[in-house]
């Protein structure tokens, strides 16, 4: 495994030794993983390698469905909790760290109050809060110049890519510590996805962002790190130039190579 | 390809269009068979009655006198009756059907619970009567009253209701799920805030769609016991020697509409088969008033609904 980081590099969180099942199906096996603070760290692998699974498991959104299980350990830093605990309620978790869908999800409510719900959940009630934080988090997304005279307007009547970035907005403005994005463009048409891409590299200086793609091109565009998997099991992790450039495994290069996968 | 190949695919096509045409016209006829009958029942009813239908027919009380009997008992009985079933029916449903698909866990216990739930919108409504009698009317001693009756009905449409609005919760798309929850909502958050809303429309749908079938059920009302003749209304609140309580309507005697209906085409005379024709035309409007609130609901309430 790669492992030449740059000293001044805090880590955010950590999976050790993180097992995960579904059911029977052992779907995660021993998977080590460092998450570096206000750093991209990308998950790439081919379809079914289990990396929507790990970035699924940040924010405990397995515990909505009957029949998972996790061991082993992700360690959230400073404060060194165990997020997979039994002790720790998944929606702690959710309100440190917020995630962004593959496909956008508005709610079909206003654009305002798409924003606001992830602030109204935390107890934000004063009207002039609320307007605050929705204009800083679309500023953040990168969409206020475009919605701010239809902030009453539905969600859905956005196009896709101003969707998906409502969608970051809504994870941001909670401040949260972590922000999952598990496969944001998919859906996306290209000038879209270009605009998603470098709204993520942007929002690094605030936060720490994890990245699930199957663009391997976008994995090298957009992030520090890059970590491949396969069947389930985490077969390199490094600094993204290397990853791509200096492959330490054969089966890391065979799928950057388009060999396979 | 050969011409002589068009040819014959011309043919299978022709041959094979010739049953197309078939299930047309037969599709059609079945159509009617429904619309039709409905549409000969309404219209024969409506000209037979609708020579009585006038403000006394709605404001006068039954009578011996053909000409001078109306239906207020009845129609003031059914919409006392149907505002018991609707308070009493749907937050049971809603908060049954919320809770299996919300928060009950997928286990056997929900399946046999979910079977039983679509069993009893089978059941007949005669044997909610029965049960109605004993449990309601004796056994809690509501009496043959508006409550028992609006209770009985609420238990008939129970099942409707909980149906509905589990049919209206599985049409919301998995992601707004869990974009709630990933902002950090709770499960009680996420049904009050995404999960009730964007599913009213459905839920009002199958609502009213329950309440038409409850408007004109008579069996458990009689089984219950109606009155069949009923010339007083029930008292309004604190009004009456000695004056009555807020809510003493509900223990008063009653009879609904198509009870009153029954009653009618029971009598010999033929002048009360006109009468028992005009109510009936009445209570229909009554049902499709109530279908025309819900699709107008539906559409209202889904203009803001994308997603």
């Amino acid at each position: 495994m790669n492992t030449i980081v740059e000293p001044h590099l805090k880590t955010k969180a950590e999976c050790k030794n993180f097992n995960f099942h579904y059911g029977a199906f052992h779907a995660l096996k021993n998977v080590n993983l460092p998450i570096y603070e206000k750093q991209v760290t990308s998950l790439i692998g081919p379809s079914g390698c289990g990396k929507s699974t790990l970035l699924r498991s940040f924010n405990r959104m397995h515990d909505l469905y009957p029949g998972n299980r996790y061991e082993g350990e992700i360690i959230m830093h400073p404060d060194d909790t165990n997020l997979l605990s039994k002790d720790v309620d998944p929606i702690e978790v959710r309100m440190r760290i917020s995630m962004v869908f593959q496909k956008p999800n508005p709610f079909p409510k206003s654009v305002y109050e798409n924003v606001a719900y992830s602030l109204r959940v935390r107890g934000v009630k004063a009207k002039s809060e609320l307007d605050d934080r929705v204009q800083q988090a679309l500023k953040g997304a990168a969409l206020w110049d475009e919605v701010s005279h239809r902030l009453n307007d539905l969600g859905a009547n956005l196009s896709g890519g101003q969707q998906q970035r409502l969608c970051i907005a809504r994870a941001l403005a909670s401040e949260p510590e972590i922000i999952l994005f598990d496969e944001p463009t998919s859906a996306l048409d290209p000038i879209a996805t270009a605009s998603i891409e470098e709204l993520v590299t942007e929002l690094k200086e605030r936060v720490t962002i994890l990245i699930v793609t199957h663009n391997m091109q976008q994995a090298a565009r957009i992030s520090d790190f890059t970590a491949y998997m396969y069947l389930g099991e985490m077969i390199e992790f490094g600094v993204t130039d290397q990853v791509f450039i200096k492959p330490q495994k054969k089966q890391t290069e065979d799928y950057i190579t388009g060999r396979f996968g | 390809m050969q011409p002589q190949d068009l040819q014959a695919i011309r043919a299978l096509i022709a041959r094979a269009k010739r049953w197309d045409a078939f299930f047309g016209v037969l599709g059609i006829l079945a159509l009617m068979v429904g619309v039709l009958t409905f549409l000969a029942l309404f219209v024969d009813m409506a000209i037979q009655g609708m020579g009585r239908i006038d403000a006394d027919f709605f404001t006068h009380f039954p009578s011996r006198r053909a000409g001078e009997a109306g239906i207020l008992s009845a129609w003031v009985g059914t919409v006392l009756v149907m505002v018991v079933t609707a308070a009493a029916a749907v937050p049971l449903g809603i908060a049954a059907g919320v809770y299996l698909e919300e928060y009950a866990p997928k286990n056997w216990m929900t399946d046999i619970i979910e079977i039983n739930i679509t069993n009893l919108a089978g059941v007949p409504s005669i044997v909610y009567g029965l049960l109605a009698l004993g449990l309601f009317v004796y056994e809690f001693g509501f009496g043959q009253s508006i409550l028992s009756a609006g209770l009985t009905l609420a238990l008939l449409i129970l099942p409707v209701v909980i149906v509905a609005t589990r049919e209206a919760i599985r049409a919301i798309p998995q992601m707004i799920r869990e974009g709630s929850y990933a902002c950090g909502a709770t499960t009680w958050q996420t049904v009050s805030d995404h999960i009730l809303p964007y599913s009213s429309a459905g839920i009002l749908t199958g609502v009213i769609i329950g309440m038409a079938r409850a408007i004109g059920e008579t069996a458990p009302i009689i089984t219950i016991g109606a009155l069949t003749f009923i010339a007083f209304l029930p008292p309004l609140p604190y009004t009456g020697e000695p004056p009555a309580g807020m809510f003493d309507w509900l223990f008063a005697p009653f009879t609904v509409m198509p009870i009153q209906m029954f009653n009618w085409t029971s009598r010999p005379e033929a002048a009360f088969q006109v009468n028992a024709a005009a109510a009936g035309f009445v209570l229909v409007l009554m049902t499709l008033a109530m279908n025309g609130t819900a699709i107008w609901l539906r559409y209202r309430l889904r203009k803001n609904i994308k997603w």
